[in-house]
């Protein structure tokens, strides 16, 4: 904090004009065996969305943490208004100016809004409840928002308490807003309203850094692209390049950036399909499909209803049919019962009318055990939470639906030997990156993470698979290797349902699409060329199609 | 820092600090330590009594390991210790009539197995069916449980022969028979099995993983399919069952009746000692026979210094107090940032 006086006046930014409002100044933060933040300069500007890109472990989150004042630069300088500054607190970054957007969300469910903004205030001040009243609907007006300040916060949409996070970044005037993968849990509609919002503070002057690994929407919302790629500074796009630019030369230069030059020649070549750049950007590979559906289907749901929940939309009435080979993508935004229909058929939620039967027998009151038995498969997407035990092995994660069972327990004594063997050999198999079988699971990348799971779920005896966001979280690499497997599964004969809310994903591997709304199955469709608009449309809830 | 270091270290601090406030008050710390390893450990008469002392510590350890690794905080120890040991001193001398020693026994351990089971299915039913948390409903049901247990040698058990309300008392030689020639009973060599057997299950077999996975992620174990209720009241059950059992040992092995207001509280003494020890069975044995001589060592010992008779516990609560902080520097120490 003593730098403030210690330093001569403003350091001129390299543009030579105004200084920028933040910036990094050769920056280093190393943690014990790797370094996170490799020697970084970076600049953001009033009244600029300053997009940086990268996968993960590049290095995004460890500079959130540096500006949100959570970690110390190891080496090097962060300069605010171009004076060199410490931000050694969260509480100095917030007086600083610096508001910052967490990736999840931090609110007090159980309170209002307008009590949820005015958290944070000096410990003796009274709640002044009328000026934080006003200050909330001077930025509603900012933003275009419109939200009851009374409402509790449990009862708003993801989209909507992010606003209000955003809001809470925003309550003291600040003048640099860090959004850290804003748009990770948002539905389309809610990465447009973000988008609205960001133009609207860029035009306030407001300097805008959002972390993202979407390209697409670098592309869409940036003004300057930043690309870290292991810790350092892998490249950038000035504003000037950047509108020079169409956008598949931005999209070159960027994958370019991310992926270093070896991407099309190393990974391509053994993957035996599309050169991998074009794979990386979902140029839509539509799947030729080879169903038989003149056979008895593998899994048929018939009015499936559960009962009411209060966090989750429970189902309604859901029948369908499920081939083997086939790809059933579902598609709807978050929220829509896609939870229960997945906990429903994995055995973890009970069915209250309906009935289920897998290859033409009644399976309606088994749990998961003798569902998993079968062959049924859930990859769930609370990976960390429910999908796995953190602090576990990975040899014990991998063997966790079948504890108790042949050949890794006999007589309910556990076999460790066989364990940790076999936990090798799948190591091995599905290229899970990790110390050791012994290492919590905890310890692994998301990336890792899921191949954990979907080693365990698409084993050898599957029949039926059902994935929920199987690709969320994941940075492209891994994206693409869980999309493969996937794919590799149904080519087994292997029936799989994918729900997602990424329709580009379902558009690429699935060979037919149902729509959940509001608990239902509104419509399943043909994954032809005219899907995308009968989906769309489907998802606002229009009468089926 | 290995394992062991990282045990001996706090012990050690433990100690000094533990001295250093002897000091304070005027007392002579190297003689309040000689004292307790004298009595407790140097003479023979104090090595079978710290022995003796182990024994129920010891299945109390073996029921709460069941309980903390899957989860569950059983905190109810007392109640549950005191009523079977009720149920045990009633039964053992009106048995004894008909059938023999061995099956008398036998047959007050199984009773006070299951009176100890028993209690503790309210809570256990309680916290799986509607998840009410258990340190509440064991806490509560302990307190009820002492005060039964009173009610009940007071009112209904009360030997008539004696003047201070007591159960009938089991005559020494129906007691648990004694280890080669010392006053050590088999209860002690029972309590070591029962620690053994119980981290072989938690460790060794498909039962004790559940209930770690139970413990370590509630939500995992539906995702994998567990009946969960199920597992929760068994983890109960055994747990309880444990404790039970150790009241019934510590009455058929040493008193052989149990008075009115007795209640040697060592359901919550032995919390600590599962959490120093990790959970390991090995270690739970090494930390009970330091406490036990602590405990049987600090009685005189306090008596001849002149410190309050649970100066033992100050030096528990400073060994929790270093243990917790040589683990949080060790952990700091090597925690990398990120993976």
């Amino acid at each position: 904090m003593t730098n403030d006086a210690t330093q001569p006046g403003p350091v001129p930014s390299s543009d030579g004009a105004t200084p920028a409002v933040a910036a990094l100044r050769r920056v280093t933060k190393r943690f014990p065996g790797i370094v996170a933040l490799n020697d970084v300069s970076l600049e953001f500007h009033a009244g600029e969305i300053h997009v940086l890109l990268g996968e993960n472990g590049a290095g995004k989150s460890t500079l959130v943490s540096l500006l949100a004042g959570m970690q110390a630069p190891d080496e090097g300088q962060i300069l605010i208004g171009g004076r060199p500054t410490a931000i050694d607190s969260p509480r100095r970054s917030m007086d600083l100016g610096i508001g910052t957007v967490f990736q999840r969300v931090l609110l007090v469910p159980s309170l209002t809004v307008i009590e949820n903004l005015m958290l944070g205030g000096s410990w003796l001040r009274r709640l002044a409840r009328g000026a934080a009243l006003g200050r909330f609907q001077e930025l509603s007006a900012l933003l275009g928002t419109r939200m009851d300040p009374d409402a509790p916060v449990s009862g708003l949409s993801l989209g909507e308490q992010q606003q209000v996070e955003i809001m809470r970044a925003l309550w003291h005037d600040e003048k640099l807003l860090l959004l850290d993968e804003p748009t990770s849990m948002l539905t389309p509609q809610g990465v447009a309203d973000l988008g609205r919002m960001m133009q609207r503070l860029k035009d306030q002057g407001v300097a805008l850094i959002l972390i993202t690994h979407k390209l697409i929407e670098a592309y869409e919302f940036g003004d300057r692209i930043s690309v870290l790629r292991l810790g350092t500074v892998a490249g950038a796009i000035e504003p000037l390049r950047l509108k020079a630019m169409n956008e598949a030369q931005r999209t070159d230069t960027v994958i370019r950036m991310m992926f270093g030059a070896d991407v099309r020649s190393g990974a391509a070549a053994d993957q035996g399909h599309e050169p991998e750049l074009e794979v990386l950007l979902r140029r839509t590979l539509r799947r030729a499909s080879t169903v038989d559906r003149s056979q008895l289907p593998a899994l048929s749901v018939q009015s499936a209803v559960t009962a009411a929940d209060f966090t989750e939309t429970s189902l309604r009435n859901v029948s369908f049919d499920l081939w083997a080979g086939e790809v059933l993508g579902i598609a709807g935004v978050d929220g829509n019962g896609q939870k229960h229909l997945a906990e429903m058929l994995a055995g973890q939620r009970p069915l209250r009318h309906g009935r289920l039967e897998l290859g033409g027998a009644d399976i309606t009151r088994g749990r998961v055990p003798e569902r998993r038995l079968r062959g049924i498969r859930y990859v769930t997407d609370d990976r960390l939470g429910e999908g796995t035990v953190g602090t576990f092995s990975v040899a014990t994660n991998l063997v966790l639906k079948e504890i108790g069972a042949f050949p890794y327990w006999r007589h309910g004594i556990s076999d460790w030997d066989k364990i940790h063997r076999s936990a090798r050999e799948q190591i091995r198999r599905n290229d899970i990156r990790t110390p050791s079988e012994l290492t919590p699971v905890g310890k692994l990348s998301g990336g890792n993470v899921q191949k954990v799971l979907l080693a365990r779920e698409l084993d050898a005896e599957a029949n039926v698979a059902i994935l929920n966001k199987p690709t969320y979280g994941l940075d492209l690499h891994n994206q693409r290797l869980a999309l493969d497997r996937i794919v590799a599964a149904a080519a087994r004969g292997v029936a799989v349902m994918v729900i997602s809310t990424d329709l580009d994903e379902l558009f690429e591997i699935s060979d037919r699409i149902g729509v959940m709304f509001q608990g239902q199955m509104v419509g399943v469709v043909e994954n032809d060329d005219a899907a995308a608009d009968k989906i769309r449309r489907l998802m606002t809830g229009a009468a089926a199609a | 820092m290995s394992n062991v270091l990282r045990v001996l270290v706090p012990v050690a601090l433990a100690l000094i600090v533990g001295g250093l406030i002897l000091l304070v008050l005027g007392k002579d710390p190297l003689g309040y330590y000689g004292f307790v390893v004298q009595r407790s450990l140097m003479r023979w008469g104090g090595v079978q009594e710290t022995l003796t002392r182990m024994a129920p510590l010891l299945l109390i350890a073996a029921g709460l390991m069941v309980a903390f690794r899957a989860g569950i905080w059983n905190l109810g120890g007392d109640g549950q210790f005191l009523l079977a040991a009720v149920a045990s001193a009633a039964l053992a001398p009106a048995l004894g009539e008909v059938l023999g020693r061995g099956p008398t026994l036998l047959v007050c351990m199984l009773a006070g197995t299951a009176v100890g089971a028993l209690w503790s299915l309210i809570p256990a039913l309680l916290k799986a069916r509607y998840g009410v948390n258990e340190i509440i409903t064991t806490l509560m049901m302990s307190f009820l449980g002492t005060s039964f247990a009173n009610v009940l040698i007071k009112l209904v058990l009360r030997d008539p022969d004696t003047t201070v309300p007591q159960t009938r008392s089991l005559a020494v030689d129906d007691r648990l028979p004694r280890l080669f020639g010392t006053t050590i009973h088999w209860g002690l060599v029972l309590a070591v099995l029962a620690v053994i057997l119980v981290h072989l299950m938690m460790t060794r077999t498909a039962f004790g993983l559940r209930l770690q996975v139970l413990g370590a992620n509630r939500a995992a174990a539906v995702h994998a399919g567990f009946r969960v209720e199920r597992l929760t009241i068994a983890a109960f059950a055994v747990s309880a069952g444990l404790i039970g059992l150790a009241g019934a040992v510590e009455v058929l092995g040493v008193w052989g009746t149990v008075r009115a207001d007795w209640n040697p509280a060592f359901g919550l003494l032995v919390v600590p000692l599962v959490f120093l020890a990790r959970f390991n069975g090995y270690a739970v044995i090494g930390f009970t026979l330091f406490f036990s001589a602590l405990m049987v060592g600090g009685e005189s010992a306090a008596r001849k210094v002149g410190v309050p008779q649970h100066y033992v516990l100050v030096l528990v609560a400073l060994l929790l107090l270093f243990l917790a902080l040589v683990e949080y520097l060790d952990h700091s120490r090597r925690k990398p940032g990120a993976f």
